[in-house]
């Protein structure tokens, strides 16, 4: 019977990268998927004919550029195109525009305040700062601060080091950044409400915070601190959509000799005398293998695909407490047409970029109430892209997909679970809301596909719909993610790690997760490492 | 003309705490206060005639460390034999009590996990405990001698045993909604236990980050009681180790010279004009008011002056007073002694946050109740009682401004909540005096009205309060010192600020 080196269980981007690691190394390898599809979150899919749908993640800026240039996902046909201008619009119909030039930023900021036109810059430099520091520790496994191991004493020092380089009142100002709220961090710097919510909506996305909730500020920080080519803060599309990250990384991981089996979803993972030994498919099938690696999220992990029994004790109320409530929706619509906004000019960039259907502060903060009593928000936050408008694959000719990312959507609603008609009504919300900027946006709907958390978990397999496998806050952060003692890859049980999300460094599109984790098991089962080291080219 | 060693400006607890034991140390010290009697926000106050309450209405977690040190028993202090019951008010006289580590009106599940939950946090307290009164030195450029206080936080937490230092690590900036979700079932028993994270500050039971280290720092004490008794006994202390203490009168400004080529603080100029020297000024005042209205920027250096500027201080926490023709019976209880809770579940308390985030008043107001007159019969004429409570969330700056309709609808709410569990309350009342933020703010010259002086969170903590350079009581300007909640470990009455800055000057002066 063979035994492979490796199982990976769930061929989501983290997975894949993962597999392409240790197949590089030399390993055995086998992913195995439950959809038939591969990618998970970060997929493309033909939802209507002639139409490709990033059905979950829609742009990437979180890509590792180490990780990017070693796997040589562009010789695996990933094309990553920045998207130049959004739009922000204000609850009134008022706009802001984004450009990629500079001094037609400025003067559009200058538009709606002068003082914050200036302040700007200040906000871009601090943010920058704060961003380099945690680019920093991105590709890089946490230490455990209880032990006295050598190796976690030395990662303690050397972030000790890159803290004790801020100098003392960078220090203080970085924990400043890191606890406050995103709203309270932007009071510092503007004082236009539509620039305010504009800066502070990336603090909102995937979470089950509002923008005036402790924390949020770094859920900020989260989302501007990657890059496109070198271009810090910048997000970009992936031509084919999303998934072609994924199929450029399976590419990479076939090429170093890994399988990848789909519709081979898990059903309990093989634990014999307290080691894990391989996975027993849902069709019956049984896989072994020398260590398994779950890509899954923590409590997917311990609560639905391993027997309590082979737990030990302590861990199953871990993950049960794990948080990572969903708090997001997705609606992707197929256009006959271009829509036009209310008050958005006929410009390369702008009509052709990104909407941030923004409000102000006080109107995402009551969305953010919504979910607390369990409904979807009446005036939901939403944060649209049309993808075809760059990238001629994904849509026919003259024709568009537009995807909306929404805050709030809870996981469960307060009247009950989530039916297909409650799914539809809120998919009607949604659009209600965009053709309140777009009038005569819903006549060039050709087909929609509306995603709740229920979705998400069904289909994707992320618990409860939480987009980043678990929530972002300091309690389930670094060396506390998933759980403490356990924020290193190795999980409790032997011979059983994790490489998804639900470990450093946290959600998006990064594989910096699955990387981490491959280079934790190359180091255990004594194999030269493959994974190569983040660069610091912003320094 | 008369100088003096120190001029200690609010003769409020800290300051009263600070002039003590500078006086013991032999300096000589004038306290000067503002009202006409000292004590600050703890002081009695005749709300209506016959009838008083101090706005900061118990004492629950005062060292006996400084009792000790000032002989505040001998100068009339009585603390409590043991700490009152907290009770968590349920309709129907369901309620949920909490007394000497055990609660009662719970299923056994919550009630072993309380014992358990209870053993867990007060080892993390007791491990916290002595650094909110230590000075906490600066990162970086503190002496190394005062590096070793970062390695004892360290040390004490890792001697608690890994599992705990990791459980730490955890929850130290959890939301205080999920550690109860963690721990237990019964609604009313895990508000109640997040009352003491929140109360004070702007957050709710969802708020990450800055609400399990407040809950720590309100297990970590010794002693509880009056807080009349208290201030009267810091006053007599005070006295006796031989400081000055002035009433009714109000400092208006900060003295400053140059002095060695720099600016120095030599005394104050009270509002009839009157100027005093000293070699050093303390300030009691929170920061906002000792730097801008008293000192003026002017004076300082304009990246510090920023940051106090920007410090968050915006209070959400009224005070309703009760004059009651007699005691007040409170549904299923014999007797409210203690502590009253009146938050049903914790989504009530979360969305009376969310009302006041938007600048408005709570539609249905969490409070937190105490009957002082049960233990201390001075406070109302015999047979009749004052209620006092802590009404959240109440903002400092509510949409439309405070007038007298604002200020009747927060009364009546307040009211009709007490009066869910003490039917027969309206009729007993005598007169009610709320005092809104914006009130306390006016009335006790605090910024904001804010319980702590300035936000008690993380960013504004240990040597980030109130800002670096001003967290280890001096302040960048040479002879200036800072001794209130504005600075570590915080509000509450606890003495910690006034005690602290004390040992800083002294260390200072001797070298």
């Amino acid at each position: 019977m063979k035994k492979y080196d490796a199982i990976v269980i769930g061929a989501g981007h983290n997975g894949l990268t993962n597999a392409a690691y240790l197949a590089k190394a030399g390993l055995d390898v086998v992913v195995v998927e439950k959809n038939d599809y591969i990618g998970g979150a970060s997929a493309s899919r033909e939802m209507h004919e002639g139409w490709i749908y990033s059905s979950s993640s829609y742009v990437c800026s979180m890509l590792r550029q180490a990780l990017h240039r070693d796997l040589n996902l562009t010789k695996h046909g990933l094309i990553l195109v920045p998207y130049l201008g959004t739009v922000n619009f204000g609850d009134d119909g008022s706009t802001l525009f984004d450009y990629p030039n500079e001094e037609a930023a400025y003067l559009e900021l200058k538009r709606h305040s002068p003082h914050d036109a200036d302040s700007m810059h200040r906000f871009q430099a601090d943010l920058g700062r704060y961003a380099q520091f945690i680019r920093k520790t991105l590709l890089r496994t946490p230490p455990d601060p209880t032990s006295f191991r050598l190796r976690d004493i030395r990662e303690l020092l050397f972030l000790g080091k890159q803290v004790w380089a801020l100098g003392e009142k960078e220090m203080y100002e970085y924990v400043r950044f890191f606890t406050m709220s995103a709203a309270e961090f932007l009071e510092d710097y503007f004082e236009n409400d539509l620039i305010k919510a504009a800066m502070a909506s990336p603090g909102i996305i995937g979470t089950a915070l509002g923008v005036y909730s402790p924390g949020s500020a770094y859920i900020l920080l989260h989302h501007v601190m990657g890059d496109v080519d070198g271009n810090i803060g910048a997000w970009g599309l992936a031509r084919g959509g999303m998934g072609a990250i994924s199929a450029a990384i399976a590419g990479a991981a076939r090429e170093h000799g890994s399988e990848i089996r789909t519709e081979a979803g898990v059903q309990q993972v093989l634990v014999e005398n307290g080691r894990a030994v391989g996975v027993a498919l849902e069709s019956g099938e049984e896989l072994y293998a020398g260590i398994v690696v779950s890509n899954l999220d923590a409590k997917r992990t311990f609560t639905k695909i391993m027997d309590r029994k082979d737990l030990p004790p302590g861990i199953y109320e871990k993950a049960n407490n794990f948080k990572i409530r969903g708090s997001s929706g997705k609606v992707n619509i197929a256009l006959s047409g271009l829509p036009k906004f209310t008050g958005v000019p006929d410009n390369r960039y702008i009509d052709r970029g990104g909407q941030g259907f923004t409000g102000s502060l006080e109107t995402m903060e009551r969305a953010y109430d919504c979910w607390k009593h369990g409904r979807w928000s009446d005036d939901p936050f939403v944060e649209s892209v049309i993808p075809s408008a760059w990238d001629p694959t994904v849509a026919p000719a003259g024709k568009h997909w537009m995807s909306n990312f929404i805050q709030y959507c809870p996981p469960t609603l307060a009247d009950g679970p989530w039916t297909p008609e409650k799914r539809d009504a809120f998919g009607q919300a949604v659009v209600n809301k965009i053709e309140r900027y777009s009038p005569g946006f819903k006549d060039l709907i050709v087909h929609m596909e509306v995603r709740t958390p229920h979705e998400i978990e069904q289909e994707v397999g992320l618990t409860e719909g939480n987009i980043f496998q678990g929530e972002l806050t300091i309690d389930q952060l670094l060396f506390n993610r998933p759980f403490p003692g356990y924020a290193q890859y190795r999980m409790p049980v032997k011979n059983l790690y994790m490489c998804g999300s639900s470990t450093h460094p946290g959600g998006g599109v990064s594989s910096a997760c699955g990387a981490n984790a491959a280079r934790e098991i190359l180091m255990d089962l004594k194999r030269p490492n493959t994974v190569p080291e983040d660069d610091f080219y912003d320094e | 003309m008369n100088h003096y060693d120190s001029i200690i400006i609010g003769a409020g607890h800290n300051g009263l705490i600070c002039a003590a034991y500078l006086a013991k140390a032999g300096q000589k010290v004038l306290v000067l206060e503002s009202a006409d009697s000292p004590g600050g926000l703890a002081a009695r106050r005749e709300f209506h005639t016959g009838f008083s309450l101090p706005v900061a209405h118990s004492v629950n977690h005062f060292p006996k460390q400084l009792a000790t040190d000032l002989t505040l028993e001998k100068h009339g202090f009585r603390p409590a034999a043991e700490s009152p019951p907290t009770i968590g008010l349920g309709l129907q006289g369901k309620h949920v009590v909490l007394h000497k580590g055990e609660v009662h009106g719970v299923g056994t599940d919550d009630a072993q996990s309380y014992r358990e939950y209870s053993q867990l946090m007060r080892r993390f307290a007791g491990a916290l405990k002595p650094f909110w009164l230590k000075t906490i030195p600066r990162a970086v450029i503190g002496k190394l001698a005062d590096m070793v206080t970062f390695g004892q936080i360290g040390l004490k937490l890792r001697l608690l045993g890994r599992d705990d230092m990791r459980e730490f690590m955890r929850i130290a900036s959890l939301p205080v909604r999920d550690l109860m979700d963690e721990n237990f079932e019964n609604e009313i028993l895990k508000a109640a236990l997040c009352w003491d994270g929140l109360i004070g500050s702007k957050m709710a039971p969802r708020s990450p980050n800055h609400a399990v280290l407040p809950l720590l720092y309100r297990m970590s004490g010794d002693l509880c009681g009056e807080p009349g008794s208290l201030i009267d006994a810091l006053h007599a202390a005070a006295v006796a180790f031989g400081a000055e203490i002035r009433t009714a009168a109000a400092v208006d400004r900060v003295l400053v010279q140059p002095r060695d080529g720099a600016l120095r603080a030599h005394g104050v100029q009270l509002n009839n004009g009157e100027k005093i020297e000293a070699d050093r000024v303390v300030s009691s005042a929170d920061p906002q008011t000792t730097f801008f209205r008293l000192l003026g920027a002017e004076n300082l250096e304009i990246q510090f002056t920023n940051r106090i500027r920007r410090l968050r201080c915006e209070g959400y926490v009224a005070k309703l007073h009760l004059a009651l023709s007699g005691l007040p019976v409170f549904t299923g209880l014999d007797k409210p002694a203690g502590r009253l809770l009146i938050a049903p579940e914790m989504d009530a308390i979360e969305f009376a946050f969310d009302d006041a985030k938007y600048g408005e008043c709570s539609k249905e107001p969490v409070l937190e109740i105490v009957i002082p007159s049960l233990s201390d019969a001075s406070l109302a004429p015999q047979g009749q009682h004052v209620l006092s409570a802590h009404v959240m969330y109440v903002p400092y700056k509510l949409k439309g401004g405070w007038d007298e309709p604002a200020r009747e609808s927060l009364r009546e709410r307040a009211i009709d909540a007490i009066a869910q569990y003490a039917p027969g309350i309206r009729e007993q009342i005598i007169h009610a005096e709320t005092l809104t933020p914006l009130d306390l703010e006016q009335g006790f010259n605090v910024t904001g009205g804010h319980w702590h002086q300035t936000e008690f969170a993380l960013d504004q903590s240990l040597m980030m309060r109130p800002t670096y350079e001003a967290a280890q009581y001096s302040t960048p300007l040479p002879g200036l010192f800072l001794c209130g909640a504005g600075c570590h470990p915080g509000g509450d009455l606890t003495g910690g600020p006034g005690h602290n800055a004390a040992r800083e000057i002294l260390r200072r002066h001797r070298s």
